[in-house]
């Protein structure tokens, strides 16, 4: 069966007063209906990888692949008009901090209708944006849609950012860093809130993050990324059986609140992992 | 503890990544801030004209060929059209215009200046302490800077002048008066948001007295906004005290200043427009390199721009 | 006798027709040496009870002692030189135009201790930064780094008592580490007592004794480190945020 997303050797280069700089260094992977979680510390490139994938390099950069295919169509040369037809309908993006990627002074219910009449479907936008809201378990779907950013709390408006995305039934959604911003319980309920709706709807998830052990715990297979590169790529349930020293590098560092270790084991970089 | 370090060129010295000293530390970023101006052309372009200035100003006696206050023959010279001998003509009293020009330089240096070292100043001094300590100290300092934010500029200057009578020193008094309660409101509007911030808890916490953190601490954050400020009202300045010259309360004659040439020429300017159209220029040509230079500025120093 | 002694703490932010009461009355105790936690959510009023110490919010009821001594207000000298805060953000709490010679030796000029160079060289050289490190200014370092730096600057004027709000939190996971091993050895060093806030159950369980649980602006439990690993709490809330921390299950999602 053909993979939803296919990637090939991707690179993402940034100018610099030194020449141009990589930021992402020849990382290929394929997804099909599954979870793919990307995880990798700050400047690891897993955001940019996410980006490249909805078109969304910024302008400085130049992202170039031998492949970068979703559902058949190449999306290295595709046109504007070919991006707003993929953009929010077929492939959607969720982000860390609503509080920065809802527009503030327009209210939920205006963005959610606008993202629906987007994409074909103006005599129900209202209707299908109060049930979408009612899907991601916003009890008081009315008061929210007239609500602005700001009036909600971090966890209501991670989940009126999902319901947006997921209103026009996408069949990838790549969610960048979707809970890092929020409080521990509140995370459990939108993790749990995401995890049904892409069940549901059988869509291709990409997880980004800083976080292995949530990653491992919620997404079939994970990436690890160091410096551009893709050091380890393994099913989410074999985690222990991590190879590459990085990966275990990082599984090892972290405190746990059963955990005994004094001092913590440390991360020791290993200059042959940049190459 | 001293280290034998191979002796580095001064490039290599200015780029070290780890400076040795404090002066190395603060020329190094001086010279990064350097090299990233130059790669603004248009504001090499303002800060060349600006450096031209002066050195007209510095050397106006070794340029100027005339006598910026003594006339030639008034039967023969006057009102020449820009030639080889008189290169940008001569006025109704027979005195060479480029040299009058080239003198007029130094006052204009003089008034932008001297502005600029009274207002700068007295704005940053209001700003940060009414930003800063909020409450009735920031009422009380707004309240008269707003005072002298109503009067238009030339308007106060005006009546200043006629207070104290006319010359060129009184005209930058005056200018300089009306300059400042921008420069404050700017300060404040900066100190607000850096009062904030988490350095500034910090410097609190090892008990650090208000003036030290002002001074030390909010000022430097605050000196790039007010210094593109600055550059950028300089060509407002310069008007300003064109204006007052035109008008004739600003640089009395016979002292060569380009508002008051371009008065002198009004007269002429259907028959023999170069008498006023040349000091024009210049005004132009210096208000322009401002600008330029201040949008340069801006681009190296904004600290929203930095890294 | 307790180190530091709060009773009764209430906190309100006046902003203008709005109050927000921050902390409603919250009471604890520290011993002299301990590393003590403080866990909570957003909105908990954790780092609420930080700055009240230090006298960074306003104060409207109860008391805090040191030493059996209630805290002067304003705060005087002798007090910073016993206490001092390590900040969150590492972007936030360098200023961005002084080196880092200029960020340690600022406090030693206040307070007029002698022999500062080596005072400046011997801080960086405690929380494992070289000399090379002196005249760098902040945008020349990585978030750890600064982070390092933070500490040697609460270090330099010899306090006994250090207050960590969320020290790692702004940090990669590996870095985390490194700071979180630094700031074990230098207290083990030093004989310091840490007062150390943190959203993360595990960064608390790892490096305090005792801990509360605090939520909107409250106390909820007080907990040794053995009761907390063995999951021996008495409140529902400590229990839910016990079950979250351990991250996500398929189980947790279909028992609700």
């Amino acid at each position: 069966m053909n993979p939803l997303l296919s990637v090939e050797n991707l690179r993402i280069a940034f100018p610099s007063r030194q020449g141009p700089v990589e930021v992402v260094r020849g990382v290929s992977f394929s997804l099909g209906r599954e979870r793919l979680g990307i995880v990798g510390e700050s400047g690891s490139g897993k955001s940019q990888t996410g980006r490249a994938i909805l078109g969304l390099t910024p302008v400085t950069g130049t992202a170039t692949a031998d492949r970068l295919e979703f559902d058949g169509i190449d999306l290295r040369n595709a046109s504007a008009s070919q991006w707003r037809k993929l953009r929010g309908a077929r492939m959607s993006m969720v982000m860390q901090d609503p509080k920065f990627s809802l527009n503030p002074v327009m209210t939920i219910g205006k963005q959610l209708m606008e993202a629906v009449k987007l994409h074909g479907g103006k005599s129900e936008a209202r209707d299908k944006s109060l049930a979408m809201l009612e899907a991601v378990q916003i009890r008081d779907p009315e008061r929210v849609m007239a609500a602005y950013p700001h009036e909600l709390s971090g966890g209501m408006g991670q989940r009126a950012m999902i319901a947006m995305m997921l209103v026009t039934e996408p069949d990838l959604l790549i969610a960048d860093e979707p809970t890092s911003a929020l409080d521990v319980t509140v995370q459990i309920e939108v993790l749990r809130i995401l995890d049904r709706l892409v069940t549901e709807r059988g869509m291709g998830l990409i997880f980004i993050s800083h976080d292995l052990r949530l990653v491992s715990t919620f997404c079939d297979r994970v990436l690890v990324m160091y410096a551009g590169k893709v050091v380890e790529e393994l099913d989410a349930r074999r985690m222990n059986e991590a190879s590459h020293p990085y990966t275990r590098g990082l599984l090892n560092c972290l405190p746990t609140i059963t955990g005994d270790i004094r001092p913590l084991p440390v991360l020791v970089r290993d200059d042959a992992w940049l190459k | 503890m001293t280290t034998q370090v191979p002796r580095q060129s001064l490039g290599e010295w200015l780029r070290s990544e780890q400076p040795a000293s404090r002066n190395q530390a603060r020329l190094g970023q001086v010279w990064r801030s350097w090299v990233l101006f130059t790669g603004n052309r248009l504001g090499m372009i303002g800060l060349a004209i600006v450096v031209l200035l002066m050195l007209i100003a510095v050397f106006a006696n070794v340029i100027a060929p005339y006598d910026p206050l003594l006339g030639g023959d008034l039967r023969t010279e006057r009102l020449l059209p820009p030639s080889l001998d008189h290169l940008m003509g001569t006025d109704d009293l027979a005195r060479d215009i480029f040299s009058r020009v080239v003198h007029g330089a130094r006052l204009t240096l003089m008034v932008v200046a001297l502005v600029a070292i009274i207002a700068t100043p007295i704005g940053l001094l209001v700003g940060t302490v009414s930003g800063y300590f909020g409450g009735w100290v920031d009422t009380v300092l707004m309240r008269i800077t707003d005072i002298f934010l109503a009067f238009p500029r030339l308007i106060l200057a005006l009546a200043f002048v006629a207070a104290l009578g006319p010359g060129i020193e009184n005209a930058i008094i005056a200018i300089a008066i009306t300059s400042w309660p921008p420069y404050a409101r700017l300060a404040r509007a900066e100190t607000l948001t850096i009062r904030n911030a988490e350095h500034i808890d910090a410097i609190r916490l090892q008990g650090a007295s208000s003036p030290r953190i002002i001074w030390g601490h909010v000022v430097p954050l605050c000196l790039s906004s007010v210094i593109i400020r600055v550059t950028l009202d300089m060509a407002g300045i310069i008007l300003t005290a064109a204006g007052l010259g035109f008008l004739g309360l600003g640089a009395q004659p016979p002292q060569p200043e380009w508002g008051a040439m371009i008065a002198g020429g009004r007269r002429f300017i259907i028959d023999y427009w170069w008498v006023a159209t040349m000091p024009g220029i210049a005004i132009f040509a210096v208000s322009l390199g401002f600008n330029l230079l201040g949008d340069g500025l801006r681009d190296v120093l904004d600290p929203k721009a930095e890294k | 006798m307790a180190l530091i002694d709060i009773e009764n703490l209430e906190v309100t932010f006046d902003g203008g027709d709005r109050q927000v009461r921050a902390l409603k009355g919250v009471s604890l105790t520290v011993e002299e040496e301990d590393s003590f936690g403080i866990v909570g959510e957003s909105g908990s009023g954790k780092s609420t009870v930080l700055r009240a110490l230090c006298g960074l919010a306003p104060v409207t009821a109860g008391r805090i002692s040191i030493d059996g001594k209630p805290v002067p207000a304003p705060r005087d000298q002798a007090f910073y030189r016993r206490v001092q805060m390590v900040f969150q953000d590492p972007y936030a709490s360098l200023h961005p135009r002084h080196t880092i010679d200029r960020v340690l030796s600022e406090p030693l000029a206040i307070h007029g201790f002698d022999h500062a160079e080596k005072r400046v060289e011997q801080a960086l050289e405690d929380v494992g930064l070289g000399s090379g490190f002196r005249f760098r200014y902040p945008h020349q370092l990585s978030g750890g780094q600064r982070q390092r730096v933070a500490i040697a600057r609460a270090l330099i004027l010899e306090p006994k008592i250090i207050l960590l709000d969320e020290p790692t939190s702004a940090l990669d996971a590996s870095i985390q580490a490194e700071v979180l091993n630094l700031l074990d050895r230098l207290r083990a060093d030093r004989g310091l007592t840490y007062v150390l806030v943190s959203h993360d159950l595990a960064v608390v369980s790892h490096m305090c004794d005792r801990l509360v649980v605090m939520q909107s602006g409250e106390v909820v439990e007080e907990l040794t480190r053995e009761a907390l690993q063995a999951h021996k709490t008495s409140e529902d809330y400590t229990r839910n945020l016990l079950t979250a921390s351990a991250g996500f299950t398929r189980d947790t999602a279909r028992r609700r």
